[in-house]
């Protein structure tokens, strides 16, 4: 029999209907993997008692015949979603030792429909990184390593934690959070599938905030049919969420035929970089193959403002964040940091240069430039003025095709310390900000390996709410592409 | 436009946030880098453009003017650095 760490969530659905195991022997094996795997860094906090309760729960549920979706599924939730009476960092010491006292809307819902909580996953501080090297309580450490090479490799980031533990087979499933590729990125990077839905779809109660038009959940999971899945339960209105987008939830599982007739592919041709490496260029061509294998025509389609996205997005994220994170102050909840004989605005200084890292602060030092006055209107309204024009380019594009497919990342994962200059971190992001900024589904599926034998994905990208498109895309691509190495 | 030293204390100390002065200059590097990558954007003719606020046209939903929480005062203390009487306690503020 496979190992139980190995199986889909949905096969570990299907034998835990059919009694082939129980939720407690499936939780207890995703445990043992977890207390095996620590050397990689990707919990901050593991909750075994917590899981073993959940998973006793869902083996009541399963003999009574009421069991909800995800009844007994393990899953590593972000350290970026509150989570009732255990501690939420968002990855950054400001937070340290914060207990939540509520449940954040996303993880709720998995929960309700029967998850399991093996931890919280840890990430990049306050989601700012694409590395999980600015995570305040240690780098997590990729499962892959190169061919012929023994450094250890970035998992990607920020949601870091949730790819590592996913691809080791320490999780099933994870939820992971995307401002300007963090879900998408890391899947990359690790071999495994991630989706950001459109911006709205999940609920950000209880997600603590980075940049909050563009913040989004998503599921990260080893197949697509597993992120329809757990997609399907994390998505739906919340009237304490004002952005929530009031608007059906389709069963996301119910369309993944992988069967595209009818289906115009866009190619963007300014995503095709000069100097690009050539073995992601040639998966990008194979990957337009496989769609057109699977009766999708393809057209060329121009973004023309593409190359403005980074820039607009290293001006509205940043911005955002400053406003967000002006509530860690050491007053209501976590670090406070008191100089001898200080008075209040010592302490708020003081507790903020000790609780933020340096890549935190760097945003927020930008975010607080470009909107102070006098610089205001030629920095933040002209990126939100460009955002508009990135946007109004997809329009443009939905005209001539349908979906949209693309790299997710301009290369493998790379190793610590390779991109210390924070601009060339901020260049791994290049084709997933500008889905972002126009608030659009994307996803990553693992589509092949660099020549140094580690992953690669590829990126598909879809009109507003089309999300049932793009998993059905993403699983044309997976079937095609037959994805099997493993770290 | 480059930030220069002074600048950079200034955005510090509106960002409360205590910079040492031998990280000053460092800072501004870092930031001019930045903020100098971020400056091609102004080659972009946005005439007539309006700037983006809503990722999808949406409005603000009205919700009936009521009380939907309240009574949980040790909740809301359960995270603070200091409370005192049912309050949060801060370093004196009046000299």
């Amino acid at each position: 029999m496979t190992a139980l760490t190995d199986l889909s969530i949905a096969g570990m659905k299907a034998g835990l209907a059919a009694r082939d195991f129980s939720a407690a022997e499936l939780t207890a094996a995703h445990l043992a993997a977890m207390a095996a795997a620590r050397h990689l860094n990707a919990f901050i906090v593991e909750t075994p008692d917590i899981a073993t309760t959940q998973a006793a729960a869902a083996d009541a549920a399963l003999a009574r015949g009421d069991a909800g979706p995800l009844a007994g599924i393990p899953l590593g939730i972000k350290d970026l979603f509150c989570t009732k009476g255990v501690q939420t960092t968002a990855g950054s010491k400001i937070l340290q030792g914060f207990i939540p006292q509520y449940e954040s809307t996303v993880s709720g819902k998995l929960l309700a429909d029967g998850a399991v909580m093996l931890g919280k996953l840890n990430m990049d501080e306050f989601a700012m990184g694409s590395s999980n090297e600015t995570s305040a309580f240690g780098k997590v450490i990729s499962p892959w390593t190169s061919k012929g090479a023994n450094r250890q490799l970035v998992p990607g980031g920020s949601s870091g934690g949730s790819a590592a533990a996913v691809s080791a087979r320490i999780a099933a499933g994870a939820t992971g959070t995307d401002t300007g590729g963090s879900i998408r990125q890391p899947a990359s990077f690790v071999g495994i599938a991630g989706i950001k839905p459109t911006y709205g779809r999940c609920s950000r109660w209880g997600v603590v905030a980075f940049a909050s038009s563009l913040d989004q959940a998503g599921p990260m999971a080893r197949t697509v049919e597993d992120c329809a899945l757990l997609l399907t339960s994390m998505c739906g209105y919340d009237a304490k969420d004002s952005t929530s987008l009031n608007v059906a939830v389709p069963d996301f599982t119910a369309g993944l035929s992988g069967d595209l007739r009818g289906k115009r592919i866009g190619v963007p041709k300014e995503y095709r970089l000069d100097g690009m490496d050539a073995t992601i260029a040639a998966l990008w061509d194979q990957g337009l193959s496989w769609l057109k294998d699977a009766g999708a025509t393809i057209v060329d389609v121009s973004l023309p403002h593409t190359r403005y996205a980074l820039p607009a997005y290293y001006i509205i994220a940043p911005a955002e964040a400053s406003s967000n994170l002006a509530r860690y102050d050491g007053v209501r909840f976590g670090l406070r940091v008191t100089p001898p004989g200080g008075n209040l605005a010592d302490m708020y200084s003081a507790t903020r240069a000790m609780g933020f890292g340096p890549e935190v602060k760097r945003r927020i030092l930008i975010g607080t430039y470009v909107l102070s006055a006098g610089f205001y209107d030629a920095y933040y309204t002209q990126a939100q003025r460009v955002r508009a024009l990135i946007a109004r380019d997809f329009e443009h594009a939905w005209a001539h095709c349908d979906l949209l497919l693309t790299p997710t990342a301009p290369s493998a994962a790379f190793a610590f310390g390779d991109k210390a200059d924070p601009l060339a971190m901020y260049l791994n992001d290049v084709f997933t900000v500008p889905s972002s900024l126009a608030g659009l589904p994307a996803m990553s599926i693992p589509a092949g390996l660099s020549v140094d034998g580690l992953p690669l994905g590829l990126q598909i990208i879809g009109r507003p709410l089309d999300e049932a498109g793009v998993l059905n895309a993403g699983a044309a691509i997976e079937r095609a592409a037959g994805f099997s190495a493993r770290p | 436009m480059s930030v220069d030293d002074a600048m950079v204390r200034k955005i510090a100390r509106l960002a409360r946030i205590a910079v040492d002065e031998a990280q000053v200059p460092a800072l501004a590097g870092d930031l001019n880098n930045i903020l100098g990558w971020i400056e091609q954007l102004r080659e972009v003719d946005t005439t007539g453009i309006a700037p983006m606020t809503a990722v999808i046209p949406t409005h603000l939903d009205w919700r009936r003017d009521v009380v939907t929480d309240g009574n949980v005062q040790a909740a809301v203390l359960a995270n603070a650095p200091d409370a005192v009487s049912g309050f949060f306690a801060v370093p004196k503020v009046i000299e």
